[in-house]
């Protein structure tokens, strides 16, 4: 009872500051020394050797445990229920944590919450949708995987044969849109003919499904596929068994499929490392950080041995232009795949205009789906 | 529209195709179930033995190289974890139904954790038989990429429908399973038939188990199966405990989960999930529709608990 | 001479202690084999689950849905059904609070949240009540029937909160609209539990009253006991099954109800998240008695809680919780047999001195 309402009293006194700290950078409450040992707490949503997300995570966890003087506890498995908040409470007062990653989507309100009971301590979530009025000791970082699927999908564009590529998706969410469309704009930007099927799953985790849509997929037509669930690797073996051809997602996946990966999206969560540094040395730190292949916030697979030199040269000056910010995602003309006009001859979207990307929920024309 | 029509042809083939993939454990799982329910007992964690025997399969693969040693092994797992269902049913007063709930949780608990170490590495699949070779269509030869276990299904389900009428083996099983009195009458031994049928139902299911991590989907993690395990104790009671009609069940069960994903690839989009709960909603409606308040299922042995 | 009830709840008490006992013996014995001290597990477990209030806390959150998904399975099991659809009714009865509370937008808090919580429990009682009726006047066996029922509310929820009722706001989750801020409920006082505690074991303890004081609950028992005698007695059968179901889904919809008003204010996959079929774990180890239901979905809630901390200080997998609950259920169950074997609480024994 006592702790919830010094918690109160600190929640109000680190509201005051939040004000004048002003908008992304947000100073260290009641902590400017340089502390010695610091316990991180990892929270994972699933096992965290999927070949997938929660991997893409436990790498980044293994980069923060390297740091000296930092402990690394892990929890897997844990639902976005109550319970995370209980998880949450546990490791900040039996094991001492002072920060905590929180690496799925519906630990947001959970962890807002958190933040406001223990003020000293840091929390990190994947969504990056940390706004004004949120606590200042939460940080949001999350990268646009889209420009990787870009470069994903002109390997596609040039090495299928069929000009239909394959797309399969676990939950109509905005992140997913994007990467579609970052795939598709990617083919059609080396093959304005090139067409796209997809299929949205409706689990983040389900094998049989996904190796039934990858079937499905390949007796359609689609010679290059890419799964955004979970875990691709079902989806990568079987489309290497198909003899077609793969890219990967989340983590690498090259050594799966041998003969027919050509590349893959990857995260590069290792800004977390920052963020433990700034927040062990008393530093500032930004309270929203997004960013692409510009920010090194994402990355693509080593090519696979199917993708022949001109091709790879012809993905990487694309990254070189994300790097340079002269490549944009979305620019006009650019019509919907039901045949509204998104964008006029001439607009551009911003690489970093994350309003627009949340507000993605169709798919570029040349899509079935 | 030409192009119209190769799709829709394409729905076909990939229901087809599907059916034949996604059946198999659908398949050992309900002939396993009918063995067990035949010798009078319901045992519902075969759910919990599947996926053990998805583990213990995708486990002795990677570390063997040998997929065909994971199938045994997948199904003497599944016969060990049996076996504690009926020593456990053997005791007085003890509900087989709640029993297999408890063997559910154990045994999908047990696999989570001894498989953590297996989510990783990838194991060596079991071969294919090409049955589709006189097909030029590359969709059609896919679809008749049998797996041997499919084959071995089926036979068993002959094999099995065979020896339930008419061997000695067989009836002494359905006796045990329809009156107790009458097996008693005859001095046959209640406790071993069962533990027998039992052990010998996990021993399928586990082997249904390594068909999905050692060929279809091909992979081990925690999400392996959706309650393919529960699902064919449905299965067996709209087969009426009869094999050959398991293997249709299991087909339509295949078949009913490639429609969704196959549809949407054709541009069908909408509802989703509906359509893959389509199985759930036919299963119901036929046992509503077959069923009768006045007499049991056709079929049905009398002493299973189900059917009281 | 001890009287008889006394003597059985003795007997009922020692007999779930020993299980319980020889399920840690057996968990030590498993954890030893992996190269840990059992001593030091236990420690963990106790730590992770009853030493700190934060324990405590955690313990009671993870008890609270459990008390009434358990319900769902234990009422209609007194009358002699096996009902496995805690999960669906759980979903069902969530998804019908996020509607009733959209509907109440400025609504009175007292008003709004009885009726939500009402609409869950009717939408729970419905579901199972639909499984109950099936059985009783079609013959559709309520095992079978309860776990297709789960898959098709999963079904259903899934298809609402992506289509029909979605908030496209939410952006990382697909997710249902939510019900206004002013409906939400907040903890306990003293404690940092939802109230949902509260109302799983205040129902509870109605439900066990009624279950031994009525003559309904003596009508159910006698059913669950002996269907023929039943029968004979011109007991109203098909009514009596049909409003067990209805009880007991009706608190598994409240379940539901409580994710949505106390936990979070909207429905999505979390609300499918295995409350439903822990619940059936807890109706069986409390042997169908609501009042130990409550003590058995505390300590189910314990372990739960206490996983992670194995997890953190061990580096057990998860699925330890699992297979210690797995390891439990199983001995219980065959401690069944147990009953009237020890001479020490037969009134026999009793009867020389």
């Amino acid at each position: 009872m006592t702790k919830s309402l010094i918690s109160r009293r600190n929640f109000l006194r680190q509201s005051g500051g939040m004000v004048t700290a002003g908008a992304a950078l947000g100073a260290l409450p009641g902590l400017v020394a340089a502390m010695d040992n610091v316990t991180v707490g990892f929270i994972y949503v699933g096992p965290r050797q999927d070949y997938g997300w929660n991997q893409s995570h436990w790498d980044a966890a293994k980069k923060v445990a390297a740091i000296d003087g930092v402990t690394v506890v892990e929890q897997e498995n844990v639902p976005e229920t109550a319970e995370v908040e209980k998880v949450i409470q546990s490791m900040i007062e039996l094991d001492g944590a002072r920060v905590i990653f929180g690496t799925s989507f519906g630990y947001w309100d959970s962890l807002k919450k958190m933040a406001l009971q223990y003020p000293d301590v840091l929390f990190t979530h994947i969504g990056a949708i940390w706004k004004e009025g949120d606590p200042a000791n939460v940080i949001g970082y999350r990268g646009y995987t889209e420009e990787a699927h870009y470069l994903c999908g002109i390997a596609a564009g040039r090495m299928s044969k069929t000009g239909k590529i394959g797309f399969i998706g676990s939950k109509p969410l905005y992140f997913i849109y994007n990467n579609c469309n970052g795939f598709v704009l990617g083919a059609q930007s080396v093959n304005p003919e090139m067409t796209c099927n997809v299929v949205i799953t409706g689990d983040w985790n389900n094998p049989v499904k996904e190796a039934e849509t990858t079937n499905s997929l390949i007796d359609q037509g689609c010679d290059v596929i890419i799964a955004n669930v979970d875990s691709p690797k079902v989806s990568v073996e079987t489309a290497e068994a198909r003899g077609v051809y793969t890219c990967g997602y989340h983590s690498d996946l090259s050594a799966l499929a041998p003969n027919g990966f050509l590349t893959g999206a990857e995260w590069n969560w290792a800004s977390g490392v920052e963020f433990v540094e700034a927040f062990v040395a008393g530093d500032s730190y930004p309270n929203l950080k997004r960013g692409g292949f510009k920010e090194d916030m994402v990355a693509i697979s080593p090519f696979g041995d199917a993708v022949p030199q001109e091709v790879r040269d012809e993905v990487l000056a694309a990254k070189q232009g994300f790097i340079d910010d002269t490549l944009k995602l979305y620019k006009g003309p650019l019509e919907d795949n039901k045949g509204n006009v998104i964008l006029e001859e001439g607009e551009v979207i911003e690489n970093t205009d994350t309003p627009f990307k949340l507000g993605v929920d169709w798919f570029v024309k040349g899509t079935t789906g | 529209m030409e192009g119209t029509d190769i799709s829709w042809w394409s729905v076909l083939i990939a229901v087809i195709g599907g059916a034949i993939r996604v059946s198999t454990p659908y398949l050992f799982v309900s002939l396993g179930e009918t063995i067990t329910e035949k010798s009078g007992r319901v045992n519902l964690g075969l759910e919990g033995v599947l996926v053990m025997g998805a583990m213990s399969g995708y486990a002795t693969a990677v570390l063997t190289g040998e997929p065909w040693l994971g199938v045994l092994v997948a199904g003497c797992a599944g016969a060990l974890l049996s076996l504690v269902h009926a020593l456990v049913c053997n005791l007085p007063r003890v509900n087989d139904i709640a029993v297999g709930i408890a063997l559910f949780i154990f045994g999908t608990g047990l696999a989570f954790f001894l498989g953590k170490p297996f989510i990783n590495p990838s194991a060596p699949r079991l071969p294919d038989i090409d049955l589709g070779w006189w097909s030029a269509s590359p969709q059609v030869q896919s679809a008749l990429k049998i797996n041997m276990l499919f084959v071995i299904g089926f036979v068993l389900a002959l094999g099995l429908a065979w020896a339930l009428k008419t061997t000695r083996w067989g009836l002494v099983l359905r006796t045990v399973g329809d009156s107790e009195e009458a097996a008693q009458a005859l001095g046959y031994n209640i406790a071993r038939v069962r533990t027998l049928g039992t052990v010998a139902g996990g021993f399928l299911s586990g082997v249904g188990g390594s068909y999905l991590s050692l060929y279809y989907p091909g992979t081990w993690n925690e999400g392996l199966s959706s309650g393919q395990g529960l699902m064919a104790v449905a299965l067996v009671i709209f087969a009426r405990w009869d094999p050959i009609r398991c293997f249709y069940a299991s087909l339509l069960f295949g078949g009913a989960t490639a429609l969704g994903p196959a549809l949407q690839t054709v541009g069908i989009t909408a509802n989703y999930y509906l359509y893959g709960a389509a199985p759930y909603f036919l299963t119901l409606a036929l046992l509503i529709y077959s069923s009768s308040p006045k007499r049991a299922l056709e079929g049905a042995p009398g002493e299973v608990s189900i059917n009281r | 001479m001890p009287p008889p009830g006394l003597l059985n709840s003795l007997e009922a008490v020692t007999i779930n202690v020993a299980a319980f006992l020889i399920t840690m013996a057996l968990f030590g014995v498993y954890v030893a084999s992996l190269g840990h001290n059992p001593l030091d597990v236990y420690y963990v477990l106790w730590l992770g689950s009853f030493a700190r209030q934060i324990s405590v806390e955690s313990t009671l959150t993870n008890a609270a849905p459990l008390m009434l998904t358990a319900l769902c399975t234990a009422i209609p099991a007194r009358a002699g059904l096996l009902v496995i659809g805690g999960e669906g009714a759980l979903v069902v009865g969530g998804v019908a609070t996020v509607l009733a509370g959209v509907a109440l937008s400025g609504a009175p808090f007292l008003l709004g949240v009885a009726v939500m919580a009402l609409a869950g429990a009717l939408a729970g009682g419905l579901w199972i009540g639909f499984a109950g009726a099936l059985r009783q006047y079609r013959g559709v066996n309520e095992t079978i029937s309860t776990l297709l029922l789960n898959y098709i509310a999963i079904a259903v929820m899934y298809h609402l909160i992506t289509g029909p009722i979605r908030d496209w706001d939410r952006v990382l989750k697909t997710s249902s609209w939510s019900i206004p801020q002013e409906l939400r409920v907040g903890p306990l006082p003293f404690i940092d539990v939802h109230w949902g505690l509260a109302t799983g074991v205040v129902i509870c303890l109605i439900l066990w009253i009624i279950m031994r004081r009525t003559t309904f609950g003596f009508g159910v028992d006698i059913l669950g006991g002996n269907p023929r005698a039943a029968q004979m007695a011109g007991l109203p059968i098909n009514r009596m099954v049909v409003l067990c179901c209805f009880i007991g889904g009706a608190g598994a919809g409240l379940a539901g109800s409580f994710e949505v008003m106390a936990v979070h204010g909207f429905a999505s996959e979390s609300l499918a998240v295995g409350f439903g079929y822990a619940g059936i774990l807890v109706a069986f180890l409390s042997r169908q008695n609501p009042a130990a239901i409550i003590v058995l979905a505390i300590l189910l809630g314990g372990v739960t809680a206490s996983g992670g901390l194995l997890q953190r200080r061990f580096d057990l997998p998860d699925a330890t919780t699992q297979v210690l609950q797995g390891v439990l259920f199983l001995v219980v169950l065959a401690s069944n047999a147990a009953y009237g074997r020890l001479s020490l609480f037969q009134p026999a024994a009793w009867r020389t001195t």
